[in-house]
């Protein structure tokens, strides 16, 4: 097992995609640090990119912020709320989702304002629900929630609506329940789009969160626990208040990374509950 | 347990005949007044207790449809079904279809597809374990148990549907173009393969198809269907012995009239079909007008 996974990594280093990466992550890095360095090195400043700060800078920013505990207790805020939004998104997402799915009366009352709820941006609910939620802790959360949900019931109702209908046919026929399709037909069929929906959700959730956070003034952590203490939003809201752009990037740069993270962990759970997709 | 042990224990051999169904007059049409459509008309024609029936018309007939019948998921607009004489009103595990192109579930593995059934009626016990294990033996797939469907062959994927719907001990199997889409090899290897498996089974089964050779080989009866609206239009009775062998039906005078005169009265519904390729407009133009002129 052990032995097999490091073929793996050992073929994986020598293999056209790992360098084909190397290259494009390299060769954008070259870009920014001679963009960004272009006044001192040749004399005129490239436009744009010359205002941005040098990678080793923010990496020097970086190495700063990672042994500071206030970025890591930033960084910690911002993932719960990714966290419990996602979390709450897929709990009422995938049964809302099958239930329009499998329901035609439901689909019928439900669907028109779902599709006409759908199209607004999570970023345009934040003033209605920090009036409407007790605590700024909510209302980003709440707006968190409707970043990842809207994409879960769509993709769910878009799995469950494909499904085969030669596959609830044979199940009937072979003498299945209403709950014995639901169970070992429907579930199933649909979790290829559900890991879908989750996959993308999770991303929009990263986007919306940290907007949120800008836009509310970092919740309510973010007034007691002081300027660094409003999730990776506000830093970098506040990064930029007090000038530091070199932070500004470094909290950018967190954030990507954040993401990546949670969208590999995803697709890796994703494979794991649909191994009949992976398998050949 | 070893073969032997396994062909006493035979739960297939063990089993009857199955049912008989009678098909009494069955119309069928969509939609509705002067712009019904009508697929299957007045259609007459049994299923023999253990023999084997095959189905073969034009493509786009209607055969479907009819199959859709027998096997519970729509009804007929008018005439009964009947099994052993009681009307068929639903699906149910005593009929079971073997489809087009594979309908296996892709989420589960070749074990867990044979076992649906069972587990779906609460039916998982030892008995029906040995049976899935002698029907995996049987069907060649014992060591791709534990296989995805996305992980088998075309041949193999139909091997495990016919085990699937196998372990239900139906009391008449439907095959719809079960063979369709395979390459020439491996049909012809799954021919033989069934007629094997028919042979052994001896249910009552009715087999749709639009190879008049594989019908000739498998069939005990012929029914030859007019195109849409599909009717029985002919019944020809096979009396070649068995077990049989794909080359001896190319080489039996019997065999080869039975052919000459299947394929004359195909030939004769395909002409129509072609012929009725415009009307079939004109059909749609004139409906239209009486109803304009009735309101």
């Amino acid at each position: 097992m052990a032995r097999a996974f490091t073929l793996k990594a050992v073929s994986f280093i020598l293999g056209e995609e790992f360098w084909r990466g190397v290259v494009s992550i390299a060769a954008f890095l070259i870009f920014w640090q001679v963009g960004s360095r272009s006044q001192s090195w040749f004399g005129f400043a490239f436009p744009w990119v010359s205002q941005i700060p040098a990678p080793t800078a923010v990496l020097q920013e970086l190495t700063v912020l990672v042994q500071d505990q206030s970025f890591w207790i930033s960084a910690l805020l911002s993932t719960l709320r990714v966290f419990e939004g996602f979390l709450a998104a897929m709990a009422i997402g995938i049964p809302l989702g099958l239930a329009m799915a499998v329901s035609r009366t439901f689909y019928g009352i439900s669907f028109p304002v779902f599709e006409v709820l759908r199209p607004i941006p999570p970023l345009a609910w934040v003033p209605a629900s920090i009036i409407f939620w007790p605590t700024q802790e909510l209302s980003i959360a709440f707006v968190t929630f409707l970043g990842a949900f809207f994409t879960i019931v769509i993709n769910v109702i878009g799995g469950a609506q494909s499904i085969d209908v030669r596959f609830f046919q044979a199940a009937r026929s072979m003498g299945s329940s209403t709950w014995d399709i639901f169970r070992r037909i429907i579930l199933p069929a649909t979790l290829p789009s559900i890991v879908v929906g989750a996959t993308v959700g999770v991303g929009i959730t990263w986007a919306v969160v940290v907007a949120a956070e800008m836009i509310s003034g970092g919740g309510s952590a973010g007034s007691v626990g002081g300027a660094a203490g409003g999730g990776l939003g506000f830093f970098i809201w506040n990064s930029y208040v007090g000038g530091s752009y070199t932070q500004i990037v470094a909290g950018m740069i967190s954030i990507g990374i954040a993401g990546y993270i949670s969208s590999a962990v995803l697709r890796k759970i994703g494979k794991w509950i649909t191994p009949w997709l992976s398998e050949s | 347990m070893n073969i032997q042990q396994m062909a006493q224990a035979s739960q297939i051999a063990s089993s009857t005949l199955g049912s008989q169904i009678t098909v009494s007059n069955v119309s069928k049409s969509y939609g509705a007044g002067d712009f019904a459509k009508r697929v299957v008309h007045d259609c007459s024609f049994n299923l023999d207790r253990g023999k084997l029936t095959v189905m073969i018309g034009p493509s786009g007939c209607g055969k479907s449809t009819l199959i859709r019948m027998l096997a519970g998921f729509e009804r007929p607009s008018s005439g009964t079904i009947a099994r052993d004489g009681k009307l068929v009103t639903g699906p149910g595990h005593d009929r079971l279809v073997v489809f087009q192109e594979s309908a296996l579930f892709p989420w589960m593995s070749t074990y867990d597809n044979i076992m649906f059934g069972p587990r779906a009626r609460g039916e998982d016990t030892p008995e029906v374990r040995a049976f899935a294990e002698e029907l995996l033996w049987k069907v060649g797939l014992e060591s791709f148990r534990k296989k995805y469907p996305s992980q088998l062959s075309g041949g193999m994927q139909r091997r495990a549907e016919l085990a699937r719907s196998m372990i239900n001990k139906p009391d008449i199997m439907i095959l719809d173009e079960p063979f369709r889409g395979l390459d020439a090899m491996t049909k012809k290897l799954m021919q033989e393969y069934y007629a094997n498996l028919y042979e052994e089974f001896r249910r009552t089964t009715f087999f749709v198809t639009t190879d008049i050779d594989e019908a000739i080989y498998l069939a005990d009866r012929i029914l030859i269907m007019t195109n849409i609206p599909t009717q029985v239009r002919a019944v020809i009775s096979v009396d070649l012995p068995r077990p049989r062998h794909v080359d001896d039906i190319t080489e039996n005078d019997d065999a080869n009239a039975i052919k000459m005169q299947a394929l004359s009265l195909l030939h004769e519904e395909a002409m129509k079909s072609f012929a009725r390729g415009s009307k079939a407009a004109a059909d749609f133009v004139d409906a239209y007008a009486r109803r304009m002129t009735k309101d």
